[in-house]
């Protein structure tokens, strides 16, 4: 049985925890997420308004005018049982990156951090097959872990203002790209092309919670012919 | 195509309908009107369904022109209503002329009011809901707020008898509301006695209070745990990050952080909340799920009593 406790949220919501507490980012717990999320999606009652998946938790939101909360939590229960070991891994995306401080103005400072050249620093990023753990902060924003320990870097102590769209960073062991541009205190290695998040697409997102990442080096010349701006 | 003009959208007007749902998974917040209850009565008095789209006024100052003859309705707070200049009632609803100007003046009594219009206003829906998020640019006419020039397309409607909410059944909207919390998150990481702190001090609205989250001032909580991994935050969570100055987070909030969470404020008291200014003060007291639920029903049931009373003006 899957180590999990169900606590309250609100009126209207619930959440459900993977893992041992304090275990913090543990694969096993967000494949637990992703199949108790997709086991309740599979049975979409009436009552189902949304989730939100993230790390090792899932939020479920229902309307209280349709269902009582003992038998959402019975019903979350049932779905967070069911066994992971066999869930379906997410797609593997591989999205482009152009590395280079002209776009990654934060990629001296991690190099120097990890004692390593910028090109290390740069392949170790990209060999690394992330998991999306989790959507939020912005419409598109995935974040993606873990981070190699070699380069992971603390957020910055002072954010910047703005970001640009499509900047890809570093914040510890996790990494994202930024679907458009917003303050942000991350820090910035390079930027890619591929839209994070476009309303007027279908589908909207190129990753899904749980799907696998992998980054592959573009030139500037490839970047800008990918429809990049810098 | 009937439209209403935007001739001044004063402090801040949005094109609302009650809010998006099933799309946290793309990182979309909810949206939808601070105050569901008012939002609910606009829409009723003009014989709308529930979900159409309104518009949400916060703090007043709000100018329009119906280019063909329209029925609105305004609630929620005490804004007062001018139809070509001559005074009208909230809580009721009007036919308007074509070519006559609607104005709401600023709040005397609380921050947002709504103003529905027969048909409802004829939006397109993104992500399956016509609610504005400025932060997103996401629905509404173009995700932003109302602009001067703005034209909104109201559908065709027949002429109906304009009707009023008995004024026994208006809302109140006190001015030092007590907000009910339904404990959970990591509510076992505040000790006994940092509950007792919150649950027995008024808190103050800050300057930060905005469609994302109040800002409260008062004494501060402390958590023994300083972060948590980000996780899903509900309507209404009460976030209480390193300085120990909680935030209430509403309906534009960011879906997940990483902040601990005491627990959050009743749904059926958001409204209370979303009606004061910066500068008012709250206290908080718990309620079981158990109670919060049952009590959530009743209040279906008193609203859904309450339809059949509007009386008829005619």
């Amino acid at each position: 049985m899957p180590d999990m406790r169900i606590e309250t949220a609100g009126s209207n919501a619930l959440i459900v925890y993977f893992g041992a507490p304090d275990a913090g980012i543990d694969d096993t717990a967000a494949a637990q997420v992703a199949a108790c999320a997709d086991a309740l999606r599979a049975q979409n009652p009436r009552w189902l308004e949304d989730l939100v998946a993230s790390y090792g938790s899932l939020l479920v939101v229902y309307d209280p005018l349709l269902v009582d909360p003992l038998t959402v939590r019975a019903c979350v229960r049932n779905c967070a049982l069911v066994d992971a070991s066999h869930h379906q891994e997410g797609q593997l995306i591989r999205l482009p990156v152009y590395y280079h401080p002209e776009v990654g103005p934060d990629l001296a400072d991690v190099a120097k951090r990890a004692n390593m050249s910028v090109e290390q620093v740069v392949s170790i990023h990209h060999d690394t097959i992330y998991r999306v753990y989790a959507i939020g902060f912005a419409p598109g924003f995935a974040y993606l872990g873990q981070v190699d320990e070699r380069i992971a870097t603390p957020r910055l102590a002072t954010p910047r203002t703005k970001v640009p769209k499509g900047a890809v960073a570093i914040a510890d062991r996790q990494t994202a790209v930024y679907p458009a541009a917003s303050p942000g205190g991350w820090n910035l290695i390079g930027r890619c092309p591929t839209p994070m998040f476009d309303p007027k697409a279908d589908p909207c997102m190129p990753v899904q919670s749980g799907d696998r990442v992998q980054f592959y080096p573009i030139t500037r010349d490839e970047f800008i012919a990918a429809g990049g701006s810098l | 195509m009937n439209t209403v003009e935007v001739i001044k959208p004063g402090v801040l007007a949005l094109l609302m309908d009650a809010g998006r749902k099933g799309q946290h998974g793309l990182g979309l917040t909810t949206g939808g009107p601070l105050d569901a209850d008012a939002f609910f009565w606009a829409n009723t008095l003009v014989r709308n369904t529930p979900n159409a789209t309104a518009i949400e006024v916060s703090v007043g100052g709000m100018e329009l022109r119906a280019n063909a003859e329209v029925q609105i309705a305004v609630t929620g707070a005490q804004m007062p209503l001018f139809i070509d200049g001559n005074p009208r009632a909230i809580w009721q609803s009007h036919t308007v002329a074509a070519g006559s100007t609607i104005k709401l003046d600023f709040a005397k009594q609380g921050a947002r009011a709504y103003l529905a219009v027969a048909g409802g206003f004829d939006v397109k829906p993104q992500f399956g809901s016509t609610a504005t998020v400025v932060r997103e640019g996401i629905g509404g006419l173009n995700g932003s707020a109302l602009a001067t020039g703005d034209a909104l397309p109201v559908l065709a409607q027949r002429p109906t008898d304009d009707q009023m909410l008995p004024v026994n059944l208006w809302p109140t909207y006190p001015q030092h509301p007590v907000l009910r919390v339904i404990e959970g998150y990591q509510v076992a990481h505040f000790s006994a006695a940092q509950r007792a702190l919150f649950y027995s001090h008024e808190y103050q609205l800050s300057q930060q209070c905005d469609r994302m989250g109040y800002r409260l001032r008062g004494p501060a909580l402390q958590c023994d745990i300083g972060g948590i991994v980000s996780e899903g935050i509900c309507l209404g969570a009460i976030q209480v990050p390193a300085d120990g100055q909680p935030i209430v987070l509403l309906n534009d909030r960011q879906t997940i952080g990483g902040y601990p969470k005491i627990g959050s404020v009743f749904s059926a008291d958001l409204a209370l909340l979303g009606q004061l200014m910066p500068g008012a003060t709250v206290s908080f007291a718990p309620i079981s799920a158990e109670a919060a639920h049952a009590e959530l029903l009743l209040a279906e049931r008193r609203r859904l009593a309450a339809t059949q009373q509007l009386e008829r003006l005619s």
